[in-house]
């Protein structure tokens, strides 16, 4: 362990266990039971309240608070359920800052919204620590779905299917399920394996069965054909398998990624220290995935990290509190400028960069440019979706799905960052599950 | 910085800031300090007879209403007059009125209903060199079941008689403290002047459970399973006790005399309202017991500070000044309209006008697709609600000028009106 931030190239073991440690840790820890109540008292309750419109799963946030407040956590906790059954990982990972929080009146008052995010954390957490499941299934209705993909979509759909009485049967390409709850969230958001606990919690309704390493489409495994024939209906909740290429030559060079592998990886080692980081990285792209991988990084021990985006900071989809944490760790943001070469042999050494500026079609590159060294290249310039059934209408690489999240075939509906009105928030995933289930729900009732 | 001095009484002090007789006043230590951190004076812990002390209970003796962030709202207690020897007492007292002879020091007092015992305790207190005299005919616990305190407040013919032997047998000034458990607090108040009291103070707390506890099933504070009522006080009563003070100071049969106002001041603001319903100086309790001696600090630079802007070079000047407006809902003019105005730029669209008006008052607010609230002239009968509930003070309640057509109405303001001459009023019909 005679490495340092400072050893050059990709190397292991750059930061101690107990620093490593240290910057993993739970970035926003629960409330405790005092400072719940603190936050509460500065609910307004607010009539048709801003906050539980801005939030996907409509959850009635103003009755959640004002239970906290009246010292009934658990109460709060199945007001939260009812609407969003991951409103654990919700609490911690949505963007509250453009979601409910963005919308609390308190914004306008002083700037400060109610902490509804970290509320909801401190009821839910609450629910959950009680072990036994709070909800019941419906006696058994005989009917059964598919669903394809234990994402958020997927299981929030899972779940209200199966409290209505249907059996559930998800598929699952990876080993474990949880979707990017398990591979792709930053780690310090849902630390202490809280992804395949809410699982394993969401799983004890019962009538739910998982399967995982099976791949729709793949050899083997088995086709949409081959599930419509065994369900009553089928949820396709797939989410962005795929990840845009940057399409520069060197592009295969070594050690140029995609940031989401990067991630997965790191979510799933088991020691961090193991894991090799470059001393100099460099991300591409502009989104909540660029962040957390380049914060990420440098929490492992890169020491320079550097964010190149194409378009400027207030264009990036990463919200303004995810590029502030960037910037509080250490991370430089570039801003205006785009690859133009990879340099390096057999391996990246270098990435030359040109500045852009918006023109009247669009962003133009200019003349001026700049290289980075870089050990390691992260990129994340989007995620697509992987190989779809081709009797499912496909259109601008998502699915094309109505309100109800009803695709172009009958008896399959789809929901989640795989269809058109997903948003790449885990809360819209759970609303879109959430929703189709209940239409599922209907038409199984009719037929 | 204001002249906040005060004569009470012919008693001076520096300003008109006394600790009310409770907790606060004990004993020498806690008295020393509150002069120290600037009290104008202290009515001392509760004496009683010679002999042995009553006893406290050794559970709790306070139960509270809390608002948001816990902030104390109300405070009840079971407490007793003082548990200390009378001897003890009466030698601290003459020990810190030598040491502070600018400031205040007022005995409070609660013997049994009979001239002997008062005969009795006068010259002792007398020695002290205390200012005066306050009669305890207030505490609605423990010690009314004992035929004192409250028991003795509720009947007026008691307390003319207890004053009068006071009068009797001190020369000190007599103030004599009231309980408001009682239907018309000018009965007592009255009872007092006859008796020949310098003064009244109040109000003394009020009968009160503050809550259950819903596992053991019992009023708390609860001892040993039971809990028994207590005396309430803090900011939840100070709407009480501004009234009672002000129906004092505006009946013909007691204006002008003193009045020491006591009931939830926390504030110099909650003490300004007392001084212009007609109190003197203030007495505090709860807001010291919350929150320790130093506020008495920010009492001092606040009442100050609302002095020198109203150019107000006395207390005195206060004192009183909201009485001739204090008046009988029957003279209140009806032909004065006002109507709610939302200022959309501070409105911050909480909705909470919205949802009091329409629910509860008289649908008069309108919502907009992107939540603009409105009021419709044409349904606002100006209640206020809107105002009271909003957070952030973004409504305000227009006047109507004379002649100007109020829409809900549909007719012009007219001059003064008021129920007596009202054509809906069955007895100004019959005098017509
Ligand atoms: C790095 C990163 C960080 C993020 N951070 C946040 C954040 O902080 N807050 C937030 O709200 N959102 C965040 N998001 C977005 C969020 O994770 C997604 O919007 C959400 O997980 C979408 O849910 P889903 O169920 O649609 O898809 P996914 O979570 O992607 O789940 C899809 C599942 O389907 C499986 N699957 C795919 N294809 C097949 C197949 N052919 N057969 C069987 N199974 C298949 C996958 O293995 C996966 O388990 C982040 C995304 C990334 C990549
Ligand atoms: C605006 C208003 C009007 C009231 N009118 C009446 C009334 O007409 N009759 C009545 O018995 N009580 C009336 N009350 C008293 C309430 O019924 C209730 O006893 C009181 O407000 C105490 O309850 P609360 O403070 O817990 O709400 C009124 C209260 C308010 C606020
Ligand atoms: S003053 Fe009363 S009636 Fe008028 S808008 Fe406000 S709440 Fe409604």
């Amino acid at each position: 362990m005679s490495n340092s931030q400072l050893t050059e190239g990709i190397c292991a073991n750059r930061l101690s266990p107990d620093a490593l440690a240290q910057n993993f840790t739970d970035i926003a820890p629960s409330l405790t039971a005092h400072e719940a109540q603190v936050a509460a008292d500065r609910c307004y309750f607010c009539h048709d309240a801003p906050c539980q419109t801005a939030c996907p799963t409509d959850i009635d946030i103003p009755l959640f608070i004002r239970q906290i407040a009246t010292q009934t956590p658990d109460a709060a906790g199945m007001t939260i359920f009812d609407s969003n059954i991951l409103g654990g990982m919700c609490a911690r990972v949505c963007p509250t800052e453009n979601l409910c929080e963005g919308a609390c009146v308190r914004m306008k008052a002083e700037g400060k919204p109610v902490e509804i995010g970290r509320l909801q954390r401190f009821a839910t957490d609450g629910v959950m620590a009680r072990q036994d499941h709070p909800y019941t299934r419906a006696a058994a209705t005989g009917r059964t779905v598919s669903v394809i993909g234990a994402g958020p979509a997927g299981l929030a759909c899972a779940h209200r299917l199966a409290m209505k009485g249907h059996s559930v049967t998800i598929y699952d390409a990876r080993p474990k399920a949880g979707g990017l709850n398990e591979f792709g969230i930053a780690s310090y958001k849902a630390v202490e394996g809280f992804a395949a606990a809410e699982v394993a919690w969401l799983m004890q309704i019962g009538g739910i069965k998982m399967v995982e390493n099976w791949q729709l489409g793949r050899a083997g495994d088995g086709d949409l054909s081959d599930i419509l024939a065994q369900s009553d209906a089928v949820f396709l909740g797939m989410g962005l398998s795929g990840v845009n290429a940057l399409r520069l030559k060197g592009e295969d060079k070594d050690n140029i990624i995609p940031a989401t592998n990067f991630i997965a990886q790191l979510r799933q080692a088991s020691d961090l220290a193991a894991l090799p980081i470059g001393r100099d990285v460099v991300v591409i792209g502009g989104g909540m995935t660029a962040v957390d991988a380049a914060v990420q990084a440098k929490l492992l021990g890169a020491l320079n990290v550097t964010i190149v985006y194409r378009r400027g900071r207030d264009a990036m989809p990463a919200s303004a509190h995810e590029q502030e944490i960037a910037l509080s760790r250490g991370v430089r943001i570039i801003e205006h400028a785009a690859p133009k070469a990879i340099i390096g042999n057999g391996a990246v050494r270098h990435i030359e960069f040109c500045y852009t500026k918006n023109g009247p079609d669009g962003l133009e590159m200019t003349d001026a440019t700049f290289r980075l060294p870089a050990d390691q290249c992260f990129t994340a310039i989007g995620q697509t979706l992987g190989d779809m059934p081709e009797i499912v209408i496909v259109k601008g690489g998502k699915i094309i799905t109505d309100g109800a999240g009803r695709t172009s075939m009958a008896r399959v509906w789809a929901g989640g960052d795989c269809t058109h009105a997903g948003d790449d928030l885990t809360v819209t995933a759970v609303a879109q599950g959430r929703d189709a289930a209940e239409d599922i729900h209907l038409f199984l009732a009719k037929g | 910085m204001a002249d906040l001095t005060s004569n009470f009484l012919g008693i001076k002090s520096p300003n008109p800031f006394w600790l009310a007789s409770a907790p606060p006043t004990d004993k020498e230590y806690n008295v020393r300090r509150a002069f120290e951190a600037g009290w104008g004076g202290v009515v001392w812990k509760t004496l009683g007879a010679e002999g042995p002390p009553v006893v406290n209970v050794n559970g709790p003796r306070y139960g509270v209403v809390y608002g948001a962030d816990r902030r104390v709202l109300g405070l009840n207690n079971i407490e007793l007059i003082t548990d200390r020897p009378l001897e003890v007492n009466l030698q601290e007292m003459t020990s810190v009125k030598r040491d502070y002879p600018d400031r205040a020091l007022i005995a409070s007092i609660m013997v049994p209903c009979e001239e002997e015992a008062w005969k009795a305790i006068l010259p002792r207190v007398e020695e002290t060199r205390a200012d005066g005299i306050e009669l305890n005919f207030g505490c609605p616990h423990g010690m009314a079941e004992r035929g004192m305190g409250s028991a003795v407040g509720q009947v007026p013919e008691y307390i003319e008689m207890v004053t009068r032997w006071c009068k009797h047998y001190t020369r000190m000034p007599v103030i004599v403290k009231l309980t408001p458990n009682i239907t018309d607090i000018r009965a007592p108040a009255q009872a007092a002047k006859r008796g020949g009291a310098d003064a009244v103070s109040l109000i003394n707390t009020i009968n009160s459970i503050t809550s259950v506890d819903l596992d053991n099933f019992a009023p708390q504070p609860t001892i040993d399973g039971k809990g028994s009522h207590g005396g309430y006080c803090g900011p939840a009563v100070k709407p009480i006790a501004l009234n009672m003070v002000a129906e004092i100071a505006r009946d013909p049969a007691t204006a002008g005399l003193p009045i020491s106002g006591i009931g939830g001041v926390t504030t110099w603001r909650d003490a300004a309202e007392f001084l212009a319903l007609g109190a003197s100086n203030v007495q505090v309790c709860t807001a010291a017991m919350t929150y320790g001696f130093k506020i008495v600090q920010e009492m001092i630079s606040g009442l100050s500070d609302y002095m020198d802007k109203k150019g107000f070079t006395s207390v005195d000047q206060i004192s009183g000044r909201a009485v001739p407006n204090t008046t009988d809902w029957q003279y209140l003019n009806l032909n004065y309209v006002t109507k709610a105005q939302i200022n959309e730029d501070d409105c911050i669209k909480c909705g909470r006008c919205y949802a009091a008006c329409e629910d509860t008052s008289h649908q008069a607010i309108a919502v907009s697709s992107d939540r603009v609230y409105s009021v419709k002239d044409e349904e606002c009968v100006a209640c206020n609600l809107c105002v009271d509930v909003c957070p952030v003070d973004c409504i305000s309640m227009r006047e109507l000028a004379l002649g100007e057509v109020d829409q809900r109405t549909g007719t012009p303001v007219a001059g003064y009106g008021n129920w007596t001459s009202h054509p809906n009023n069955p007895s100004s019909q019959a005098a017509q």
